[in-house]
């Protein structure tokens, strides 16, 4: 089958929601995240979105992790909305929950939001999303995935991508980082729940993020939303760099955006210029072991074979190219 | 109305009188049949205005009741050993975030060894995590306990765990009187919530709380808990005036006026105690007398050492310990009779599902002891056969 496609045009910008004055800046400037952090950047985008397709109508369950430790530290807080911080483990369950309550209190306009990094989503709490997912709760699920547990100072997850340097996956004599087949795809293992909405986004493609969050956030049901987000200081590139790795994440084809619906793949986001991985994979000192005087193209084969797979599966090519 | 119930039904019929808004419901024995039955109770519509949650865990369980009473609604669930230790981390939460959540704990052994039969050592295992914890002696208890629980626990803003030994009680059939719904109502205010998810006046909850100020918070527990035994007190008070009868409180006196030796307990093994104390009392003339605890945490230390400090000897009856210590309310006993010269005797017992009988109680209490801690009705032989070590370090008797 072939997918609906959507591209770029040049009045997304202009159209976003981060582009206006009157946009709430849900998550306030005086947090603590490093300089040039793709969550933050994410969780403002996303909650700004999802703020403005509900008129305001949004609450807040966060879990235990960077997202939480910079942006609420007491007496301070630089949330602008209804915030929850439970665990590490349990944001999913405790935002089923808090939408059990607002049906029971025929709140139903308020809409129920969880969020999360890659560790609380796909390692320690991926039990309570299932649970949540299988219940059909009604939340929009937002993983933000930084690809390791940067809070702790980078150590492997579930997300970390394979031959990527973490704390814990340190490339040692024939070692070469994380292990090339291990991983969990967790917008896969969404859709195989049969939730009405599961999406992957990035934070340099916003106009498509604020779609697919407005999108989610009028639906009925458990929603799921997946945002690719560069980490300067667990990745090894320069907080100015943020964005653009984040664009070569997708434009190689590691990182397909698309869309889901009712456990089928309905739309993905076409790149019109693929580049190879090694653009992507260079400039980050994480991957740097893979270049230079110990170049390892095989595993680079490696990553390049996932990424046309990606391309193939979610037929990410040009428009022209679908059959 | 009195009806012919096992344990379990009738804490569902109590909570249900509650009114809560949400359950969440996992299964594990001997837990089990109190979410069983009011699902049914909610699916039969008899409860209105209630989201019923099968739930993955009782994590998961925990958690939803975090999230639900967080958004302003009273929420309850229960659980039992294993299942009380996989929702630990979300207990102390709880009680940090300041949220009058209800649950039961059908009190059950901890492994391993695997052991689904009744001590309490669950609820020990979290007696430092800032609940409120009352242990019922029998099922009317259990039921008035539960509704009274819920006042309690919106009064201090505080959860309230309601501890019901396993199997003994949860599946025992008694007569229970089961209180009217309009008396219930009148009992219990509608939940008013404190804190709020609300749009319109958006809050944080749950902050990062650094070294300046972390102390305090936990200081203020400390002072909550202090300042809810007068609540209990007064709950208890109200809930006389309303249902009339022995309405629990702090805890029961039983003979312990005057009395040489006071025996300490908690849960359903009170009533063998105080079998067992009358007969001393007949055939020995009266000096036995009988402390019941209901509130373990708060725990009424002054009143306590008030009761104990004229006895010449005191006992006390528990069904946990602390491994390579010895009793756990014993120590606290203990801590209570700091300068007084009144021996303590700690008696471990009924450890996952051991009974408990009247003869071995007898004996033990007229005992002349050797040792501080006894392990009642323990296998001697066993040990050593089974112990390589054991041999004379063996503690008991």
């Amino acid at each position: 089958m072939s997918y609906s496609t959507r591209k770029k045009t040049s009045t997304d910008n202009a159209n976003c929601v981060q582009s206006r004055t009157d946009r709430r800046n849900t998550l306030m400037s005086g947090h603590r995240a490093c300089q040039g952090c793709g969550e933050a950047l994410a969780a403002r985008c996303v909650l700004d979105a999802a703020y403005n397709a509900t008129n305001g109508n949004i609450v807040v369950v966060n879990a235990t992790g960077c997202l939480e430790v910079f942006s609420c530290v007491y007496p301070e807080n630089a949330w602008n909305i209804p915030w929850l911080h439970s665990l590490f483990a349990n944001a999913p369950s405790v935002a089923s929950g808090v939408a059990s309550a607002m049906r029971v209190s025929g709140k139903t306009k308020i809409r129920v939001i969880a969020q999360g990094g890659d560790g609380a989503t796909t390692d320690i709490g991926m039990g309570a999303l299932s649970g949540m997912f299988d219940r059909n709760d009604d939340v929009l699920y937002v993983c933000y995935d930084n690809q390791a547990y940067m809070n702790t100072g980078v150590q492997r997850s579930s997300s970390t991508p394979p031959l990527a340097r973490t704390a814990t996956t340190l490339p040692i004599g024939s070692y070469m980082g994380n292990d090339a087949k291990t991983g969990k795809n967790l917008p896969k293992i969404a859709i195989a729940h049969n939730i009405p909405y599961v999406a992957t986004a990035s934070i340099a493609h916003l106009f498509d993020l604020e779609q697919k969050v407005a999108t989610a956030i009028g639906i009925r049901g458990s929603r799921y939303i997946h945002v690719h987000v560069p980490c300067p200081l667990g990745w090894g590139i320069q907080p100015s760099d943020t964005i653009k790795i984040a664009r070569l994440a997708v434009d190689c084809g590691l990182f397909p955006l698309f869309e889901a619906k009712d456990g089928v793949v309905r739309t993905s986001f076409t790149i019109s210029n693929i580049v190879p991985v090694e653009e992507y994979l260079k400039p980050q000192r994480r991957f740097a072991h893979l270049f230079g005087k110990n170049a390892a193209p095989n595993v680079i084969a490696h990553m390049q074979k996932l990424a046309d797979e990606n391309i193939k599966e979610y037929q990410l090519m040009g428009e022209n190219t679908h059959g | 109305m009195l009806h012919q119930l096992e344990g379990s039904r009738a804490i569902a019929k109590a909570v249900a009188l509650c009114r809560p808004n949400l359950i969440c419901a996992y299964p594990i024995t001997p837990q089990t049949h109190i979410v069983e039955e009011l699902g049914e109770i909610v699916r039969s519509g008899e409860l209105q205005n209630c989201e019923y949650l099968n739930v993955e865990s009782e994590m998961a369980a925990i958690s939803a009741t975090i999230g639900s009473q967080a958004a302003g609604v009273r929420s309850y669930t229960a659980t039992s050993s294993q299942g009380l230790l996989h929702m630990v981390e979300a207990v102390y939460n709880a009680s940090g975030l300041d949220l009058p959540i209800v649950m039961t704990i059908g009190n059950r052994a901890i492994g391993s060894p695997i052991n689904i039969w009744n001590d309490h050592s669950d609820a020990m295992a979290v007696r430092d995590a800032g609940w409120i914890m009352l242990f019922a002696e029998s099922n009317q208890e259990a039921v008035n306990l539960h509704i009274q629980a819920f006042r309690i626990a919106e009064t201090v803003k505080c959860p309230v765990m309601v501890c019901v030994d396993g199997f003994i009680l949860t599946h025992a059939f008694e007569r229970v009187n089961i209180p009217d719904q309009k008396e219930v109502d009148e009992f219990l205010p509608t939940y008013k919530q404190h804190i709020t998810m609300d749009p319109v006046t958006p809050l944080a909850i749950g902050a990062m709380v650094p070294p300046e100020y972390f102390m305090e918070v936990r200081y203020m527990a400390h002072l909550k808990q202090q300042k809810s035994i007068s609540v209990i007190e007064q709950v208890r008070d109200k809930f006389s005036d309303k249902f009339g009868g022995n309405s629990s409180g702090l805890f029961h006196k039983y003979n312990a006026q005057d009395v040489e030796t006071i025996v300490v307990t908690m849960g359903s093994v009170a009533g063998t105690i105080r079998d067992v104390v009358d007969d001393i009392n007949c055939k020995h003339g009266n000096k036995f007398g009988v402390l019941t605890l209901i509130s373990y945490r708060p725990f009424p230390q002054d009143a306590i050492r008030e009761i104990l400090k004229s006895a010449k000897k005191v006992f006390v009856v528990e069904k946990a310990f602390a491994v390579g210590i010895g009793g756990i309310l014993a120590q606290e006993i203990k801590l209570s009779l700091l300068r007084t010269n009144v021996p303590v005797i700690s008696i471990i017992a009924g450890l996952g599902g051991k009974p408990i009988t009247k003869s071995m109680l007898f004996d033990c209490l007229l005992e002349n002891h050797q040792r501080d801690t006894k392990f009642l009705g323990l296998n001697d032989g066993l040990v050593k056969k089974k112990c390589s070590f054991a041999g004379d370090c063996c503690t008991n008797n």
